[in-house]
């Protein structure tokens, strides 16, 4: 019986991105993807002013970290991920999301390792 | 005359310091447009340092400096024919007096290109620098510094109509062809790289001591005028600029005050050499304001001069000129010192060049559009200009 994974997949905003790579350490989850992406929710956009011509910008910078680990690992995570991500104790709308999937399997390229053990 | 070695080493300098405004341009209108059209919008500039030099010495410094009559040069010196190593203009060789004014020819048409980013087709656009070059650069040119009408007439020290005006202008102008881009007024459509813009303002500013105080063709003191002048009104219109959008629109932007640069550049340009250094301070405050408004005004009326080439070159090419009638003191006198005359003759110049130039570029454009087409397809223009007119990308990673 394989030992149960799941798939984690944050949005945070750019500027908390090292203190949640700190959180994330202290905790022992040390893997991680990180990709640029733009996306709106709740969080209203800006205006840009270039010359005459006015922007409202919706689509905002932010930062999506996909993280696969095994389930024991599933709650630190998640409060590491919090605790980095929140711009002050209340935490602030724009702060980002946290979505947690079921993952199928793992596999490590070099060795061929899979399930928990190539996670 | 003989030669002067100070001039002429200072006119050589000179003409290599306009040349560096044609990256420096290519810069400033790249970062404007989105990344799928910035090599096409550098290519503008580019193509015209081919386009032409060899159309200037064929037969646009023939046009523009040849003895002719009171609206045109004539043939006399059709492929530099009959000038040769000792020909002489002034105190400088006239080879190099050819380079000097030919970089004038190069960068006026290139400025026009910033109205009309992201949809002309390139050949259609080198056949329409290559005919404004002949039909409305090279007369203009004769009026005002060639022996033409204007000639000791309308001041113009190193290009306020000459280049500004008709440049200005002719972008207006070429848009009854090309119109707005696609999505203007709904997407956004915003500078993909501001900091080129303001590496470029930097370029061309250096460019343009060449320009201004080498027009003096001369290592003298109207030189040491014409490069003081061009160091303060800049500065000023900069500051005028910043001043007025932060208090107009709440934030004093990076691409505003490199404008304000610009059109102060552009409004010392006729009167670098005519006016004190305390009067240029004057200019420059008063063109950042103006061409403030200008740009502002091109967001009320909607009509889509991209890069705002009427907006800096044609308001505040305009200011300048009508200011040089106001201020001009040193080897002319204007309305300050009494002289109301010469603020008449400044009027009568850019109202002169305005319907001049205009309707030749209605002309030209109107003939290109019939014959190769103007604009590119609207696929085209969605796809950009890099990949379909040169078939390049400028970022690959």
């Amino acid at each position: 019986m394989a030992i149960p994974m799941k798939y984690v997949i944050a949005i945070i905003r750019p500027e908390r991105l090292d203190a949640v790579k700190r959180e994330l350490q202290k905790v022992e989850v040390n893997r991680l993807t990180v990709t640029s992406v733009s996306g709106y929710g709740a969080q209203k956009g800006h205006l840009e002013v270039y010359r005459a011509l006015e922007y409202e910008v919706n689509l905002l910078e932010k930062i999506k970290l996909d993280i696969a680990v095994n389930d024991e690992f599933l709650e630190p995570t998640i409060e590491a991920i919090q605790r980095g991500a929140k711009t002050n104790e209340k935490g602030e709308i724009g702060d980002g999301k946290i979505f947690v999937l079921p993952l199928e399997d793992v596999i490590r390229i070099s060795t061929g390792e899979i399930g928990s053990e190539a996670i | 005359m003989a030669i002067v070695a100070a001039d002429t080493a200072w006119v050589l300098i000179s003409s290599a310091l306009v040349l560096f405004m044609l990256p420096g341009l290519a810069l400033f209108y790249g970062g404007m447009v989105r990344r799928k059209n910035v090599l096409s919008s550098m290519m503008h500039s580019f193509v015209a340092m081919g386009v032409i030099a060899i159309e200037w010495v064929i037969i646009g410094y023939s046009l523009a400096f040849g003895t002719g009559n009171w609206f045109i040069g004539g043939f006399e010196y059709v492929f530099l024919r009959g000038i040769d190593l000792y020909s002489t203009s002034g105190t400088i060789p006239t080879y190099t007096f050819i380079v000097f004014q030919g970089m004038f020819a190069i960068i006026t048409p290139a400025l026009i290109s910033g109205a009309i980013v992201g949809r002309i087709k390139f050949k259609s656009y080198i056949a329409f620098v290559a005919l404004w070059g002949l039909i409305v650069y090279a007369p203009v040119c004769h009026w005002v510094w060639g022996g033409g009408f204007l000639t000791g007439e309308a001041l113009d020290f190193a290009g306020g109509t000459v280049v500004h005006i008709t440049s200005g202008i002719s972008a207006l102008a070429l848009l009854v062809f090309l119109g707005k881009r696609k999505g203007y007024g709904l997407d956004a459509i915003k500078p993909h790289n501001v900091t080129f813009t303001l590496l470029g303002v930097g370029l061309l500013w250096f460019g343009w001591f060449g320009f201004n105080a080498g027009s003096a063709l001369a290592a003298d003191e109207v030189a040491g005028l014409a490069f003081i002048t061009t160091f303060i009104a800049p500065a000023a219109a900069g500051l005028s600029w910043m001043a007025a959008e932060w208090t107009h629109s709440g934030k004093p932007t990076a691409l505003g005050f490199a404008t304000g640069i610009l059109a102060g550049l552009v409004a010392i340009t006729p009167g670098a050499g005519f006016v004190t250094p305390m009067a240029a301070l004057l200019i420059g405050l008063i063109a950042g304001i103006v061409c403030y408004w200008a740009v502002m005004l091109k967001g009320k009326l909607g009509y889509d001069d991209s890069l705002d080439v009427f907006g800096v070159h044609g308001a505040g090419g305009i200011t300048g000129a009508l200011l040089t009638g106001v201020f001009a003191s040193v080897g002319a006198t204007g309305l300050l010192l009494g002289n109301s005359h010469q603020l008449l003759l400044q009027i009568e110049g850019v109202v002169i060049t305005i319907i001049y130039a205009s309707l030749c570029t209605i002309l030209i454009g109107f003939v290109i559009d019939r014959t190769m087409g103007l604009k590119v397809t609207e696929s085209e223009e969605n796809i950009g200009l890099d990949k379909t007119c040169h078939g390049e990308t400028a970022y690959n990673i």
